[in-house]
């Protein structure tokens, strides 16, 4: 990151930024989407390229995701950049046939002769009543498949950054947003530059232990990062910033140097993210580790309204400080009252 | 073009197509092409009639039963033999096999084994065209089945509302796998479905070349004029299983009584009527058919001998 350009953008502007950049990078690039081109334009994140864009780069569209989906494919196919937008990821199985069997499989299937650079967007919900269809996390299900390439961003930064390097990508490309941090802002240089895709961040250094964090779960990793130093652990946050490809040599770099690791993601603990994670972590570094690995992901139930129940739902700084004392055998508070990062109480909805 | 000209290419098209699915048929019991064939034997006068009023750069997309539309539109043969032999000369280096046929140099931009999938993906192409302010046209190859699944309304809907130069094709042939439509639908009307969306439809004999031609013709003015989308119902007959080269008898029930609409013939077969149009209005010779049918199997042996010696598929 250039230092010296101490502009800070929100993660909303940061996303919009990316857009409209590469709209004018590359005339290819369309935006297609429900309410894309309405006053609230995807949480502020198409308006601004709406209006300087115009309608026939940013579509509104009829509610079929499935057919969004494949005449986003069939324009790829045929030369065009589209980004689909989707204000929540639940609504991406409606899409699966068609990015996971086609998107996903055109490349191979017609012997490399064609691409299909699909970049979707979805946003996670989190808080103020979501519920269970408003509030899920798919990456793992996108990561499962070859020729689907999945980003978190977790900041401004990374998030304009992941962005303008998916619009390059020859591959599908799905972007998974977390509403939590929309109006986070972190330093965010003008103009262009891209993240790798596959290349992971540092998001602080320690030696002590190792959190492998993804999406809105590196913010609440930070905190309990703070809090865990004042208790003399010092912990190191990784965030791979894609799930796939994982950057799984940073992540084995640092399990090797402290060999002990809590993994923290946004979905379920089965079968998911943090899963696969944890198998990488056993199969490349197995006899560095100190201490089992330990997750921090959503328990085995769907997502409820009644915020009392969100609260109890969701892991929060709390869960991320005791799981990191439980792995350095200090003292565990047998209290704990759940403490959840900033946003989470913060956000007054309504979507 | 001459009329003359233009049945002789017309049939060069049935006749390969016709000629190249009675090879495979004959030589899967070898067990050298390796992969499902979906035979497009009875149904030629579709892929033909359609890309008769299509260019060059016109693209298409189709289905697992792909191979009439690819060598219709233009595919290369020795490509597509290829192909289903595994080898990396294939169309699609041996990756796609017969239901993944490919050939952009011709635009035919690949075909999908998912009912009813290819067909957003034809809606796809349309916009770019559109975007791109080119003259072209795309063409949704599809059955019967596929015009029961969702994402056919869907892609009509998408593309009457932005008036996209697409043609919608769908193949009838009264079956989705061995299910008869009469069993999947209550009424016999797939030309129809496009009404609500103000997409025109036409139900044509699908195994009549010539009315085929003259309902896509129609379409694609309506497309390249700018008027937006149409849909074609070419009502045609399978002669081979589902998948593999079986022949059967797909269209009578246990007494043998037809489960086809009554203005279908169970016995219609769309090589034998051209060669009886063109023969009866002397259009072409007898001398012409016999000629052009020599050449086209000389081509088809060439093909499979090529294939057989071809280097195995590799890695991309």
């Amino acid at each position: 990151m250039d230092m010296n350009n101490k502009r800070t953008l929100k993660y909303r502007e940061a996303i919009s930024e990316a857009l409209t950049v590469a709209m004018e990078n590359d005339p290819s690039v369309f935006i297609m989407g429900c309410g894309v081109d309405d006053e609230g334009g995807i949480f502020n994140t198409t308006r601004e390229a709406f209006l300087k864009f115009g309608k026939t780069r940013v579509m509104d569209t009829p509610l079929a995701e499935n057919a969004i989906a494949g005449i986003g494919v069939g324009s790829a196919i045929t030369g065009m950049r589209p980004v689909i937008v989707h204000a929540r990821n639940d609504f991406l199985f409606l899409a699966m046939d068609q990015i996971i069997n086609h998107a996903a499989k055109w490349k191979i299937m017609s012997g490399n002769r064609l691409k299909a650079p699909l970049f979707v967007r979805a946003v996670v919900g989190r808080g103020w009543g979501q519920a269970a269809q408003h509030s899920q996390s798919l990456q793992s299900i996108f990561a499962h498949f070859p020729g689907v390439k999945v980003i978190l961003p977790s900041t401004a930064y990374d998030a304009k950054g992941l962005i303008l390097s998916g619009l390059k990508d020859d591959e599908t490309v799905i972007c998974i947003e977390h509403r939590l941090l929309y109006e986070n802002e972190s330093p965010t240089p003008e103009g262009t530059y891209e993240i790798p895709l596959g290349k992971g961040d540092v998001k602080r250094k320690g030696k002590d232990l190792t959190i492998v964090a993804f999406s809105y779960m590196v913010k609440e990793s930070l905190e309990a990062a703070d809090q865990l130093e004042k208790e003399g652990i010092s912990v190191e946050v990784i965030d791979p910033r894609t799930v796939s490809p994982l950057d799984m040599d940073l992540i084995a770099s640092s399990v090797e140097k402290t060999g002990k690791v809590i993994v923290a993601d946004t979905s379920w603990a089965q079968f998911g993210v943090s899963a696969e994670v944890c198998a990488r972590i056993f199969e490349q570094c197995f006899y560095a580790l100190k201490a089992p690995v330990k997750r921090i992901a959503l328990p085995d139930k769907n997502t409820p309204c009644s915020s009392n129940l969100e609260k109890e739902f969701y892991p929060g700084v709390s869960d991320i400080v005791q799981a990191a004392k439980e792995l350095m055998g200090s003292e565990v508070l047998a209290d704990d009252a759940r403490v959840h990062s900033g946003e989470h109480s913060k956000f007054a909805g309504p979507f | 073009m001459s009329d003359r000209n233009q049945a002789l290419s017309a049939y060069y098209g049935l006749i390969k197509i016709r000629l190249t699915e009675e090879t495979i048929a004959d030589r899967y019991k070898e067990q050298e092409m390796r992969c499902p064939v979906h035979l497009s034997i009875g149904q030629e006068a579709v892929a033909v009639g359609v890309s008769q009023c299509l260019e060059k750069e016109d693209v298409i997309f189709s289905t697992h039963r792909c191979h009439s539309h690819y060598l219709a539109k233009g595919g290369d043969l020795n490509d597509m033999i290829h192909e289903l032999y595994g080898k990396r000369t294939g169309c699609a280096k041996g990756l796609g096999g017969s239901m993944h046929l490919i050939d952009d140099r011709v635009g035919m931009l690949g075909s999908s084994a998912i009912v009813g999938g290819s067909i957003p993906l034809a809606v796809g192409a349309a916009l770019t065209i559109k975007m791109q302010n080119k003259p072209n046209v795309a063409v949704a190859f599809f059955g019967d089945g596929a015009a029961e699944e969702g994402v056919f309304y869907e892609s009509m809907n998408f593309a009457a509302l932005h008036k996209l130069p697409v043609i919608f094709v769908c193949e009838n042939n009264f079956l989705a796998t061995s299910s008869s439509l009469s069993s999947r639908k209550p009424l016999d009307n797939v030309s129809m479905h496009g009404g609500p969306f103000g997409v025109p439809g036409e139900a044509v004999d699908g195994n009549d070349f010539f009315a085929v031609r003259n309902s896509a013709q129609k379409a694609v003015d309506r497309a390249r004029k700018g008027d937006g989308p149409s849909l074609i119902e070419a009502r045609t007959l399978r002669r081979r299983k589902h998948v593999g080269p079986e022949e059967g008898q797909f269209y009578a029930d246990e007494n043998g009584n037809s489960n086809l609409p009554q203005n279908v013939s169970p016995s219609s077969c769309p090589i034998k009527a051209f060669e009886q149009h063109v023969l009866q209005e002397k259009i072409l010779s007898q001398a012409d058919l016999v000629s052009l049918k020599k050449e086209v199997q000389t081509e088809i042996e060439t093909a499979f001998e090529n294939a057989q010696a071809a280097l195995i598929s590799e890695w991309i």
